[in-house]
């Protein structure tokens, strides 16, 4: 066969979507409804039985939705995705599937903030155990598996510090245990980084940073790699034991490659109800259409304003992995070889005041809790995001004192770079 | 021929050639992934025969079940067995014994025999193995789109409205996918003994 296959930038245009069947409409039209009418009873029956395929009501699947849906997990190389309300809300409903009461994942400590309090704190209410492995040392997830072990869960490229995970190494740790890698690739984005080419199983996602991209819509997704056998070893009864919420089908046999998003959606979602609202998803989608190219701006001027910083006299150390220099150069030229990314930090030799100083002191840089926006952002990560995890945790996660993490967005890198060389120099 | 993944053209030209499917190991318990894939399938035009030794007397979705594939007394263009790897020879060999020949042995996801499949293609038929025909219909015509899952095609074409027991396009542009690292992986990952 020499047919021609479309390519990461045409998939961002136009996978899931397709011209409106009644009006032809070529954007996909924001489905703002509850509900979806039954042609029949017997119709009913098939959606409510998961024997048809079609729409019931927006908390378990939406049109629009669908179509974001599909479109990431093309551009991941999944089988299957389920867009929910936020990224942690992604985390919880993967979880959910993996883990029951009593049970352990593994987490790198490098993570993003919020992430390690969920992990921390709201999982433990749930009985779920997350045992912490440093990303920088392979054998510490190797000796932190035990019989209880559901699951490893990483960041591609670790908020705040920018650091690039291996994830063919981790992935190897997962295999030889028997559970599935999840790996949260917010900050690098499926233009950068596709983890499951790397061996992740399943890829979570905050929509609300790159790929919405423009600071407007939470969001986050779920996409199943289909890599995962869940019947091996009989450890996942929600995927491969009998469901009494749906009659007693098995999902993994009767959806194959994609029960994982399945179950997602018909035991997580469904229950738990964290659904994305269809205009949200459409925000998001019409950003995903415009990633490649704003991941390239994103990159190119987060490089240019790295290498600024490094030449600074008031900057102690920049933490980015494009610059040559960097402790995680060789992994970002493995895995993100077209960009590091454009979340990084850096420390100043004045310490927390200057860091406190240069954020008061810019004038395009926002001072705010996010990224990934086209906008440049700023942020004092001790102080806020981090600001629940003691010193010694904040030093581990990337998050000490003295460091100020940016965002890079895509306005003109000469604006950007007078805009930090005004504050530093204020 | 590779069995581990499929061109989706092999898929599209076997689903739109074939008429009449005849499913072994049909279940009447409307929970059986067989039950969810009769129904579809039904619903798509196919003329859908139901064979299952413990069901005879009685049918399925209006269709009367059958003892065996010689039992059916008519051509039939496909065999899509619904057995376990263990208990695929057989119904091969029976099928292979049918005049004229089915057109296609189809095995469900999870099923895989490869003597077998040997033996099929060996008499001329096209064999799919573990893959499941509702779900690549639904795939290829974009249907499953609506629950999240990739259907790996593209098309700038106005979708057609999609009505209960209409017969649906299934020849979109392929995004390909089929032969993915990942799917390699998965397959490898499957063939593993546990
Ligand atoms: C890497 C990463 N994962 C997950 C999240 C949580 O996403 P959300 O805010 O959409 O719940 C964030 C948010 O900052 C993040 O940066």
């Amino acid at each position: 066969m020499t047919d021609r296959l479309p390519g990461f930038s045409t998939l961002a245009v136009h996978a899931g979507a397709q011209p409106d069947p009644t009006t032809g409409a070529r954007v996909t039209p924001i489905y703002q409804t509850t509900s979806f009418v039954f042609n029949d009873a017997d119709h009913a029956a098939s959606l409510f039985g998961l024997q048809a395929f079609g729409n019931i009501y927006t908390r378990i699947g939406n049109p629009t939705t669908a179509v974001l849906e599909e479109r990431v997990a093309a551009l991941e190389g999944g089988t299957a995705a389920l867009a929910v309300a936020s990224g942690h809300a992604a985390q919880v409903v993967v979880l959910q599937q993996l883990l029951m009461p009593g049970d352990e994942f593994i987490a790198a400590r490098k993570l993003y903030g919020g992430s390690i309090n969920q992990f921390t704190h709201a999982f433990k209410s749930f009985g779920w155990n997350v045992a912490w492995a440093d990303p920088d040392d392979i054998g510490s997830f190797e000796r932190a598996v035990t019989p209880r072990t559901k699951a490893i869960f990483i960041e591609s490229i670790a908020n705040p510090a920018g650091s690039i995970t291996d994830i063919e190494a981790i992935a190897e740790v997962a295999r030889n245990a028997g559970v599935p890698l999840i790996v949260d690739n917010t900050l690098a984005t499926p233009y950068l980084i596709r983890p499951i080419d790397h061996g992740a199983d399943i890829v979570v996602h905050s929509l609300t940073k790159f790929l919405g991209g423009h600071g407007n819509s939470l969001g986050g997704i779920i996409v199943d790699g289909g890599t995962f056998d869940w019947s091996k070893g009989n450890k996942y009864p929600m995927l491969n034991e009998p469901r009494p919420e749906y009659h007693g089908i098995r999902i993994q046999e009767t959806f194959g490659n994609f029960a994982f998003a399945i179950a997602c959606r018909v035991l997580g979602l469904r229950d738990l109800g964290p659904a994305i609202s269809p205009f949200n998803a459409f925000m998001i989608l019409t950003g995903i259409e415009t990633l490649p190219l704003r991941m390239q701006k994103h990159c190119e001027n987060a490089k240019a304003v790295a290498e600024f910083l490094a030449g600074h006299s008031a900057v102690a150390s920049v933490n980015y992995a494009g610059l040559a220099s960097d402790r995680y150069n060789k992994l970002a030229r493995k895995y993100a070889p077209k960009g590091a990314g454009a979340v990084f930090t850096f420390s100043l030799r004045g310490g927390y005041d200057a860091g406190v100083n240069l954020v008061s002191n810019l004038k395009l840089f926002s001072h705010l809790a996010n990224v990934g926006d086209t906008r440049s952002l700023v942020i004092h990560p001790a102080s806020t995001t981090h600001s629940q995890l003691d010193d010694a945790a904040k030093v581990k996660s990337g998050a000490a004192p003295d460091v100020v993490r940016l965002s890079i967005g895509i306005e003109d890198k000469e604006d950007l770079i007078a805009d930090l060389e005004q504050a530093l120099t204020a | 021929m590779n069995h581990d993944s499929y061109d989706d053209n092999y898929i599209r030209g076997i689903l739109n050639g074939v008429k009449s499917i005849a499913m072994v190991g049909a279940s009447p318990v409307n929970v059986r992934p067989s039950y969810f894939a009769f129904k579809y399938l039904a619903q798509r035009g196919y003329d859908m025969i139901p064979v299952n030794p413990g069901h005879v007397g009685k049918s399925l979705l209006g269709k009367p079940f059958v003892a065996s594939l010689s039992d059916i007394g008519r051509p039939v263009d496909m065999i899509d067995i619904f057995r376990n790897s263990s208990h695929i020879m057989p119904v091969v060999d029976e099928a292979l014994t049918l005049s004229p020949l089915p057109k296609v042995i189809w095995m469900q996801l999870g099923a895989r025999d490869d003597a077998a499949a040997e033996r099929a293609e060996a008499a001329g038929l096209k064999v799919v193995m573990n893959r499941c025909p509702k779900i690549e219909y639904g795939r290829l015509s974009s249907e499953i789109s609506w629950m999240g899952v990739n259907s790996r095609t593209l098309s700038s074409k106005r979708a057609p409205i999609p009505t209960q027991g209409m017969r649906l396009s299934l020849n979109r542009t392929s995004v390909g996918g089929g032969a993915t690292t990942a799917s390699d992986r998965a397959a490898k990952n499957r063939s593993e003994p546990t």
